[in-house]
């Protein structure tokens, strides 16, 4: 076994703040398990991480990339530009090529890689990486374990800490064949040990962070955080039927429920998805439902009835490209209407955005919270971007943040009544006594304070009231909007979800050539917060990024809800629906767009 | 329904009566089969006399569904076609309860037609009673899923083309382990079926035939005495009701054909395999609290 340690060699050594690597081969080559070593390896060293990834629509097999960006300091985009491409196939070096910046390494798979003779821009590594892989196994793989080759060489180009990639591997592979692990640990040796030094004639390391005393990091991906704040919220019961990319939120819950007493259904469908979350709402244990584009899209009369019979409930959008069956496969907001507006009839809910994959478990946990509270459906809408990506954030502080689920079953009195205008419902789950014998009543009719139909136009106008005020209520107890950066000047940068750590970085660069710019990512999107018109009114613009479209006015989803609602024309959209997340430049150049730079050279 | 589950104590919270089970006088049109449906419950909890708070009567959308209303229960009127899934979901979050559903021929066979063919095959415990008038009334007389060919309708006004839903060929390919028929005008009947499928542990469903005098008068006077037909109960000294396809042959016989249980079966219920999976997964992580399952899980992603 080779050392761990890189001996002392004459190349240089650079020192750098982060790197951008894109990996880029098949969906089958294991790209993604590089990605999440190098995601989990970065999780435990104190560096911050961010993956990006794309995986095609088909069943199997086909292009797919996964894009790490380490490093030191806050990492908030999966970056804009490659420093690093290794490309396992002439395919993968054709189409990403361009993503590598100039003076970027390019390292790849000579076996199946031919650059262009005439390409003088890049750093040129050609390693035969599928032969030695077949020969360091023994020659009976077929290429199986080149991804851990190419590991080696990323482990030893970056001197990354080996003995933690080591640790990785076997609790990863531990748990099968002896003859694994010793195959994943031969691949990396072989790796590892390639005289990288003949080709590339520098190392790089990242430069130390203090490790400070803070809480330990953990790595996962958006719809795990997301599904553990669920759990931390109290959720023990849902239903759900298979859709990408929501998909793997409902099998975690189904394995994860059962050890806490509760239990996830695959429903037949959607509607029936849905109904069943109702149904364990209703009868006392808050439920989860979720799905992606046209999914939800089914469950709307459901939720309807939700907001009308006053049943708390978590509903998950993952959103991904529509209309329609759209981009399955991509990332978009086009949700949010949707999410605000999509059943019929005045249907006041709670909607809120998670920003990064941290957020999806803190906003998970609020919707629980919210929904119970105010016993409303609470969607949470995050996206495909944040779905897959792994990012390391702090272990949550389990001891203030967990919820225990509790059943309220407790006698009521005897002038209970389920929807009682004077307070907020409290629904009396089945088997609940109420004194005095008699038993409330759920419908989605309009009712009267006992549940019981009423089509009196006036019951109506308060039940309306009733369900409107509840929402307007959590307005009023929301904490105060942050807004990052300047909290005056040229342009406030707005957004929702996904779009928080792309923007987050534009507005850092913006300041720092001299810039007055604020950053405000609006989490709570229905209700929206009080405070944003004063915010607003503090610059001389007002730029809103969303991934969806600019609409049949100019304006993207939540643009037109702000323009709507404070009638401030300085409020202005920039979207796009490519299906990829927003780059630094196409946000810079958004801001150009509406408030040049004084200096007119950019 | 629940037979599995503890039920606290009842007696401090009375015996049940009609008076007590009673709630808003019913909206349906004099002379509706659906009256004598809802007496016969009244009667059934009677008789079952379960601890008040912890029946559920639910509903879809129909005529038929606006029974929750009639009855002093905790009580939920869904929308069209999903009061399966939504019952299934009280089902399953608590088993100390005692699912009833109600509803339609529109509701169970067409809108709510697949949820049916789930709820039988995943076998959740709960009693569903459809009351099937071969007409939707609600709306005002257009063609349901059992309307027969030739029936006159506002969406069929020169006779309906479309071959019927075969209700009891179709509730017992869903897998429901307790299927049976019986008729709105035949009072001890019903009563015997409702009974036998309450105390069914598993999915059990009825047939009532209850018929609709605004719109579909007469339509099941084949099959009441009063009215010259004939109402013939099944024999299960010769009818082995654990006998699939003795009952698909049963399903098949002509109108009015046999009113009785056709099929039933012990199979474990969905409520049972998902509570003994919490049984064995509580045991196998040493029963942990909450917040120890997830830290370990936070641990692991370190």
């Amino acid at each position: 076994m080779p050392q761990d340690t890189v001996n002392p060699i004459p190349a240089r050594e650079e020192l750098i703040r982060d790197a951008v690597i894109r990996l880029a081969g098949n969906s089958q080559d294991g790209i993604q398990s590089i990605g999440g070593f190098l995601a989990r390896l970065a999780g435990r060293s104190a560096q911050e991480v961010m993956t990006y990834m794309t995986i095609p629509a088909t069943i199997s097999g086909g292009p797919s990339i996964f894009q790490v960006r380490m490093g030191t300091g806050e990492v908030l985009s999966a970056g804009d530009e490659a420093d690093f491409l290794l490309a396992f196939y002439q395919h993968s070096y054709d189409n990403h090529i361009g993503f590598l910046k100039e003076g970027g390494v390019l390292l790849y798979d000579s076996d199946h890689v031919k650059p262009e003779d005439s390409e003088h821009r890049f750093v040129l590594v050609g390693v035969p990486i599928s032969a030695l892989t077949v020969e360091a196994l023994g020659g009976s793989s077929r290429e199986k374990g080149k991804n851990l080759f190419a590991l080696g060489l990323l482990a030893r180009i970056f001197k990354l800490d080996v003995a933690k990639l080591r640790a990785i591997f076997k609790e990863r592979f531990g748990g099968k064949s002896e003859d694994v692990l010793r195959n994943v640990n031969l691949a990396f040796d072989a790796g590892f040990s390639y005289p990288i030094d003949n080709v590339l004639d520098r190392y790089f390391s990242f430069q130390a962070e203090e490790q400070g005393d803070g809480p330990q990091q953990v790595t996962m991906d958006g719809n795990t955080a997301l599904t553990l704040g669920l759990i931390a919220g109290g959720v023990r019961h849902g239903a759900g039927y298979p859709i990408t990319p929501w998909s793997t939120i409902m099998e975690m819950l189904r394995q994860q429920l059962p050890q806490y007493g509760g239990v996830f259904v695959q429903a037949e469908d959607e509607l029936a998805a849905v109904s069943m979350a109702i149904g364990f709402s209703y009868a006392g244990r808050l439920a989860v439902t979720g799905s992606s584009g046209p999914g939800i899209s089914l469950k709307m009369e459901a939720l309807g009835w939700a907001t009308m019979a006053e049943i708390p409930l978590v509903v998950v959008n993952i959103q991904r490209g529509g209309p329609s069956t759209g981009l399955p496969t991509n990332v978009e907001q086009s949700d949010l209407l949707q999410a605000i507006h999509g059943s019929h009839g005045d249907c006041p809910r709670v909607v809120l955005a998670a920003e990064n994959v941290e957020d999806c478990f803190y906003i998970a946990r609020e919707a629980c919270e919210l929904a119970r509270k105010y016993s409303v459906p609470v969607f949470v809408l995050s996206d495909m971007s944040l779905a897959s990506r792994i990012e390391a954030f702090d272990e949550p502080d389990l001891d203030t943040l967990m919820v225990e689920p509790t059943l309220d079953t407790e006698d009521r009195p005897e002038n209970f009544k389920p929807y009682d205008l004077e307070r907020i419902t409290r629904h009396a789950p089945p088997g609940s006594w109420v004194e005095g014998g008699v038993f409330p009543q759920v419908t989605g009719l309009e009712h009267d304070e006992s549940g019981h139909p009423s089509a009196n136009p006036q019951m109506h106008a308060k039940m309306m009231k009733k369900r409107r005020a509840k929402i307007q209520q959590i307005a009023a107890e929301l904490p105060a909007s942050q807004v990052f950066g300047d909290t005056e000047g040229e342009v406030l940068v707005v957004g929702w979800g996904s779009t928080w750590g792309p923007i987050r970085e534009t507005v850092i660069r913006e300041r720092d050539r001299g810039r007055k710019i604020g950053h405000l990512q609006i989490r709570y999107i229905n209700p929206l917060p009080n405070d944003l018109e004063g915010i607003f009114a503090r610059f001389d613009k007002v730029l809103v990024v969303e991934m969806n479209d600019e609409g049949l006015y100019g304006y993207g989803q939540l643009a037109m809800l702000l323009r709507a609602r404070y009638c401030n024309p300085a409020i202005r959209s920039l979207n796009k629906t490519d299906g990829l997340t927003f780059k630094i430049k196409e946000i810079m150049q958004g801001i150009e767009a509406i408030s040049p730079f004084p200096t007119a050279t950019l | 329904m629940s037979t599995a589950s503890p039920t606290p104590p009842k007696a401090e919270r009375g015996v049940l009566t009609k008076k007590g089970l009673q709630a808003d006088h019913p909206t349906w049109c004099p002379g509706c089969g659906d009256f004598a449906v809802l007496a016969a419950y009244y009667k059934t909890l009677e008789k079952l006399d379960l601890p008040q708070q912890n029946i559920v009567t639910l509903a879809g959308i129909g005529c038929s569904s606006r029974f929750p209303y009639f009855v002093n229960t905790h009580g939920g009127h869904f929308i069209h076609g999903r009061s399966l899934p939504f019952a299934s979901g009280v089902s399953l979050g608590r088993d100390d309860l005692h699912v009833f559903v109600f509803g339609g021929d529109g509701d169970g066979f067409s809108i709510g037609g697949n949820h049916l063919d789930h709820a039988g095959r995943k076998n959740f415990r709960m009693t569903y009673v459809i009351m099937d008038n071969f007409v939707y009334g609600l709306t005002k007389k257009q063609t349901s899923p059992t309307s027969p060919q030739g029936f006159k309708s506002k969406t069929d006004p020169w006779g309906v083309f479309d071959r019927p839903t075969n209700p009891m060929r179709k509730l017992l390919s869903s897998g429901a382990t307790f299927v049976a028929r019986t008729h709105a005008t035949q009072i001890k009947h019903m009563m015997e079926m409702y009974e036998r499928a309450a105390k069914h542990d598993g999915f059990s469903v009825i047939e009532v035939l209850s018929e609709c005098v605004e719109f579909n008068k007469g339509a099941f006077d084949a099959g009441n005495p009063r009215k010259g037909g004939a109402f013939e109960i099944i024999d299960e000294a010769v009818h082995d009701v654990t006998d699939m396809a003795a009952a698909l042959a049963l399903a098949e016989e002509p109108w009015p054909g046999k009113f009785g249980v056709y099929y039933q079966s012990v199979e474990p219920t969905k409520n049972k395999l998902e509570s003994d999976l919490v049984q064995a997964t509580r045991e196998k992580v040493g029963h942990r609290s909450d917040k120890e399952l997830l830290s370990k899980t936070f641990a692991s992603m370190r």
